[in-house]
C-alpha cells in the first residue's frame, strides 16, 4: 500500500486521542449551566469550564492607565536640593545659585578653593547620581540605572496603590496588569459606568495636615502671593478662595490607620484615625496652636480648614467639607488605600454595557452557525463522501480552537468570533487543495490508490506554504495590542495551526479507513 | 511515482484558459483600481476612527424614541466641539439606538475622559438610558495604535514577501509582494471611497486579507515551481497558463467557502463587524482576481527564474 494512504496504529491513536481531547474540553462550551454543575464535582483533569468571554462579550470596562514616573523623579530632585542645602551648610561651604532644572540639580561654589572640600560633601551622592564638576559649577543628575530603578518602584507601587482601591471598591474579579514601562490595565468585568472608578484612580490622595496663616492677605493669596514659608492653596468649597497654607507638613496620610464615612447632623464626613506616632505629634501641635487654623490639604488643594478649638488628643478626627454620601466614600476609600507615588492619567476607556455584549454574543453565535451551515452544505456537494469527511475534520477543528482557548486561558472577543468564523472559511482549504489534487490525478488516468496517495503528497507543500503565510499575519495581529484585536490574532493563529492537523490528519484517517473497509474501485470526489 | 511531462489542457474537466494574454487587460484594471483608490485617499483621505484619531464614541439606548434635536442643542451646549448625533441599528420598535461621536478635545488625555464625563451628567436625565458603548481614546494611544497598526502591517508584508522568496526564488517573492500590496492598496481604498471607519478592526482586516490573498498567490506559485520542475524546456506563458489553470478549481472554491462564511458575519455581526467583513468580501474578490492574472504573469516581467529549471526559460509569447 502506499505511503500516505497509510497510517500505522501509534499515529491513528495519536490522531483519535487528540480529536477526543478536543471534544472533551470543548464540551463545557455547548453544555447548559446544569451540567457544568455536575462537571465540576469530577476530577480535576476534567474540563470545568466553558471559555471565558472578553469585556466586549460580558459587559464591563476596560481602562488604560498612564502613570507619571517622571514626577518621581522631579520630587527626588526637589528633595536633593534640600539635602545638598544641608550638607554645603553642614561643610560651612559659600554657594549661590542652587537649583533644580530640567533634570539636574545645579549649584556654583563662590569661593573655588572651596570646590575639592564640597565635592568631598556630595561624594556619597554618586552612587545615585552623575556629579558633574565644571569650573566652580557642580551639577547633579540621576545616573540611568538608579531612574530606571526609580520609575520601576513607582510603577509598582502604583499598581499596588490601584489595587487597593479597586479592592476597596468591592468590584468583583478585577484584572491589574502591568503594561510596559508606564502603563498600568484595568479590566472591570460588569462596570457599565466607570466614572467613579477614573475619579478614584485619577487622583493622587496625597493628602496632609498643615497650619494656616489666617492674617494673611486674601488679595494677595488669590494673586498667588504668600508670606514666606506659606504657598496659596486654593479652596475647594469657596471658588476663588485660597488658604496661605505652612509648606510644612505636619501630619501626612501614611499616618492614617483608618478612614470610613460617618454622619455629623446628618451631614456625611470622613472620620480618620492616626497611628500612635501620628496621634502624639497631632496632640502636641494642636495643643500648641489652639485657636489657629489648619487646613486638611489634598493634592494641593484645601479641602477643609477647621479652628482648633481645644488639644485633639484621642488621635481621631472628621474631615467635614461639602460632602455627598459619594464623594465621602470616595475620599475614604482614597485614604484607606494610600497616596500614589506619582499621578495617573486615563488614556483609554473602553466599556461595554452587558446589554450590547449580550446581543454581541447572539450575534456572533447567529453569524458563525449560518456560515458553518452554509461551509458544510458547499464542501457536501462538491466533495459528497470526501466533502462529509472535510466536514468531520472541520467541527473538531472548531472544538479544538475552543479547547485550546480554555486550556490557554485566552478569553474570547468578538473579534475572535469573527476569526473563528474565518477559520470556518479557510480551514477547509487544506481539503480543497488535496481533494482537487485527487480530482486532477484521477482525470489524468491514476488509479484509486495512486490518486489519493499523490493527492495527498503533491497537495502537502501547497497547504504548508498556504498556512504559514496566514500564521505570519495572524501572529503579527498580536503585535496590534490592544485587547478585542489581540483575540482575533489569537483565535486566527490557534485556528490555522490545528486546521492544519485536522483537514491533513483527521480526514486522512477517515480517508484510510475507508479505503480499507470498502477496497473502493472508483472515487466519486 | 511517474514523472511526465504535464498535460497541456489535454485533460479533461481542466479548463483552459488564457490568462497571460489577458493580462494588458488585468494590468489596465489594475492600474484603474490602484489609481482611483489613490486618488480617493489623496483627495478625500480615510475617514480614520477614533483609535487613531483619539476621540469619543458613545452608543445609548432609550426606551423611547429619541428627540435628536432636542439632544443636539442640550450637548451643543457642553461646549464640546463637533458632536455627531446618529440614530442606528433596528427602528422597528420602540427603543432607539443613537451613537454619539465627539471630536478629540483640544488638551491632554485628561481632557477627554473630563468630556465624556460631562456628556454622561447631561444625559443623566434621560430616564432608563441604557450605555451600550464608551470608548474614549486619548491623543497618546491614538498615536501609539497608529503606529502599531502601520507597522504591524509593512512587518506582515515584507514576512510573508522573505517567506515566499526563501521558499521560492526571490522573482517570486517580488511578485508576491507586489500582488499582495496590490490588495492592500485596493482595499484601503475601498476604505477612503465609502468613507468607512478606518479604525484598529479595520487594520485587522486589511492584515488577514494580506495573508489570506498570499495564500492564493502561493498556492499558484507552488503549483507553477512543480510544473516547471517537471518540464525539460519550459515556456514560461504556457506553463503559467497551465497552473494557473489547474488551481483555478481550488482558487474559486476556497474563495467561496471563505465568502459564504463572511456574508453571514456582514448581515448578522453587527456594526463593529460590519466594515471588517465587509473589508474582508471586497479584498477576498480582489484576492482572487489578482492571484488568478496578476501574480504569475508578473513573473514575465522578471529576470529569469534559474534555480527551479536548472536553465533558462523563455519568456516570450
Amino acid at each position: 500500500m502506499l505511503g500516505m494512504i497509510n497510517l500505522g496504529r501509534g499515529q491513528q491513536g495519536l490522531i483519535i486521542l487528540l480529536s477526543l481531547w478536543a471534544l472533551l474540553y470543548a464540551l463545557p462550551n455547548i453544555l447548559p449551566n446544569s451540567a457544568l454543575v455536575w462537571m465540576q464535582k469530577m476530577p480535576s483533569w476534567f474540563p470545568q469550564q466553558a471559555v471565558s468571554l472578553g469585556l466586549d462579550l460580558r459587559g464591563g470596562a476596560h481602562l488604560l492607565l498612564a502613570v507619571q514616573t517622571e514626577a518621581v523623579l522631579n520630587d527626588a530632585l526637589d528633595t536633593m536640593v534640600d539635602d545638598v542645602r544641608r550638607r554645603l551648610r553642614d561643610a560651612k561651604i559659600k554657594y549661590t545659585d542652587l537649583r533644580q532644572a530640567s533634570g539636574t540639580v545645579s549649584v556654583i561654589i563662590t569661593e573655588s578653593g572651596q570646590m575639592e572640600k564640597a565635592q568631598q560633601a556630595l561624594a556619597d551622592l554618586r552612587q545615585e547620581f552623575n556629579v558633574i564638576s565644571e569650573d566652580r559649577r557642580i551639577s547633579l543628575s540621576f545616573r540611568k540605572e538608579s531612574a530606571l530603578t526609580r520609575r520601576q518602584q513607582a510603577l509598582e507601587q502604583s499598581i499596588e496603590i490601584v489595587r487597593r482601591r479597586i479592592d476597596e471598591t468591592g468590584t468583583r474579579e478585577p484584572t491589574i496588569q502591568r503594561q510596559g514601562d508606564d502603563r498600568i490595565m484595568v479590566q472591570l468585568p460588569g462596570v457599565d459606568d466607570p466614572s467613579t472608578f477614573k475619579r478614584l484612580l485619577g487622583q493622587t490622595a496625597k493628602l496632609t495636615f498643615r497650619l494656616v496663616d489666617d492674617t494673611a492677605n486674601p488679595n494677595d493669596l488669590a494673586m498667588g502671593r504668600a508670606p514666606a514659608g506659606f504657598e496659596a492653596l486654593p479652596d475647594v468649597e469657596r471658588e476663588g478662595g485660597y488658604h496661605a497654607v505652612n509648606r510644612r507638613v505636619m501630619l501626612g496620610g501614611d499616618q492614617l490607620t483608618s478612614a470610613a464615612v460617618s454622619y455629623q447632623q446628618g451631614a456625611p464626613v470622613v472620620a480618620f484615625a492616626f497611628d500612635s506616632l501620628g496621634a502624639k505629634k497631632f496632640g502636641e501641635v494642636t495643643r500648641n496652636n489652639v485657636g489657629k487654623q489648619f487646613a486638611i490639604v489634598l493634592d494641593n488643594k484645601v479641602i477643609s480648614a477647621p479652628v482648633i478649638r481645644e488639644p485633639i488628643l484621642g488621635g481621631s478626627g472628621v474631615i467635614s467639607g461639602n460632602f455627598t454620601a459619594e464623594s465621602a466614600n470616595e475620599l475614604a476609600i482614597l485614604l484607606r488605600a494610600g497616596a500614589l507615588p506619582a499621578p495617573i492619567q486615563v488614556i483609554e476607556e473602553r466599556t461595554v454595557g452587558p446589554g450590547l455584549g449580550a446581543d454581541s454574543v447572539e450575534a456572533g453565535r447567529l453569524s458563525a452557525l449560518a456560515g458553518l451551515v452554509l461551509v458544510l452544505a458547499l464542501m457536501l456537494g462538491r466533495y459528497k463522501l470526501f466533502g462529509l469527511f472535510a466536514n468531520i475534520a472541520l467541527l473538531i477543528n472548531i472544538a479544538m480552537i475552543f479547547a485550546l482557548l480554555s486550556v490557554l486561558g485566552a478569553s474570547l472577543t468578538l473579534p475572535g468570533i469573527a476569526g473563528i468564523v474565518l477559520i470556518i472559511g479557510t480551514a477547509v482549504d487544506a481539503n480543497v487543495l488535496i481533494f482537487e489534487r485527487i480530482r486532477e490525478e484521477i482525470r489524468n488516468g491514476r488509479t484509486v490508490f495512486a490518486a489519493l496517495d499523490a493527492g495527498y503528497s503533491n497537495a502537502l507543500s501547497a497547504v504548508i506554504d498556504a498556512n504559514v503565510t496566514n500564521l505570519i499575519a495572524s501572529v503579527l495581529l498580536f503585535a496590534l495590542g490592544s485587547g478585542p484585536i489581540k483575540g482575533f490574532g489569537i483565535t486566527l493563529s490557534i485556528g490555522t495551526l490545528t486546521s492544519m492537523f485536522t483537514a491533513i490528519m483527521v480526514t486522512r484517517l477517515l480517508v484510510v479507513w475507508w479505503v480499507k473497509a470498502t477496497k473502493p474501485k472508483q472515487l466519486f470526489v | 511515482m511517474t514523472q511526465t511531462q504535464p498535460s497541456v489542457s489535454t485533460s479533461s474537466g481542466v479548463p483552459n484558459i488564457d490568462f497571460v494574454k489577458q493580462r494588458y487587460w488585468a494590468f489596465v484594471i489594475t492600474a484603474l483600481l490602484l489609481i482611483a483608490s489613490m486618488a480617493s485617499v489623496a483627495v478625500q483621505g480615510l475617514n480614520l476612527g477614533i483609535d487613531f484619531k483619539g476621540g469619543i464614541l458613545l452608543e445609548v439606548r432609550s426606551p423611547s424614541t429619541v428627540d435628536i434635536s432636542a439632544w443636539r442643542e442640550k450637548l451643543g451646549g457642553l461646549g464640546l466641539g463637533e458632536i455627531q448625533l446618529q440614530e442606528f441599528g433596528d427602528m422597528s420598535d420602540q427603543a432607539s439606538d443613537i451613537s454619539l461621536r465627539i471630536q478629540r478635545q483640544e488638551g491632554d488625555d485628561a481632557t477627554q475622559m473630563q468630556a465624556v464625563e460631562k456628556v454622561r451628567a447631561a444625559l443623566a436625565d434621560q430616564s432608563l438610558i441604557e450605555w451600550r458603548r464608551t470608548e474614549v481614546v486619548g491623543p497618546t494611544v491614538g498615536r501609539e495604535l497608529f503606529m502599531a497598526g502601520i507597522t504591524a502591517t509593512v512587518l506582515a508584508l515584507l514576512g510573508i514577501a522573505a517567506y515566499v522568496a526563501v521558499r521560492f526564488e526571490w522573482q517570486f517573492g517580488v511578485a508576491a509582494l507586489l500582488a499582495t500590496l496590490h490588495d492592500v492598496l485596493v482595499t484601503v481604498g475601498l476604505f477612503s471611497v465609502l468613507q468607512l471607519d478606518f479604525n484598529l478592526t479595520a487594520v485587522a482586516a486589511v492584515l488577514t486579507l494580506a495573508g489570506y490573498s498570499i495564500n492564493d498567490t502561493v498556492v499558484v506559485f507552488d503549483r507553477l515551481r512543480e510544473n516547471l520542475r517537471k518540464t525539460k524546456q519550459p515556456h514560461l506563458p504556457t506553463l503559467i497558463n497551465l497552473t494557473v489553470n489547474q488551481t483555478l478549481s481550488r482558487t474559486l472554491m476556497t474563495s467561496g467557502t471563505t465568502l459564504i462564511v463572511m456574508i453571514p458575519l456582514a448581515i448578522f455581526g453587527g456594526d463593529t463587524l460590519l466594515n471588517f467583513s465587509v473589508a474582508i468580501i471586497w479584498g477576498i474578490l480582489i484576492g482572487t482576481y489578482s492571484s488568478i492574472y496578476v501574480a504569475a504573469s508578473l513573473l514575465l516581467y522578471m529576470p529569469p527564474l534559474r534555480r527551479v529549471a536548472g536553465e533558462d526559460i523563455q519568456k516570450d509569447n
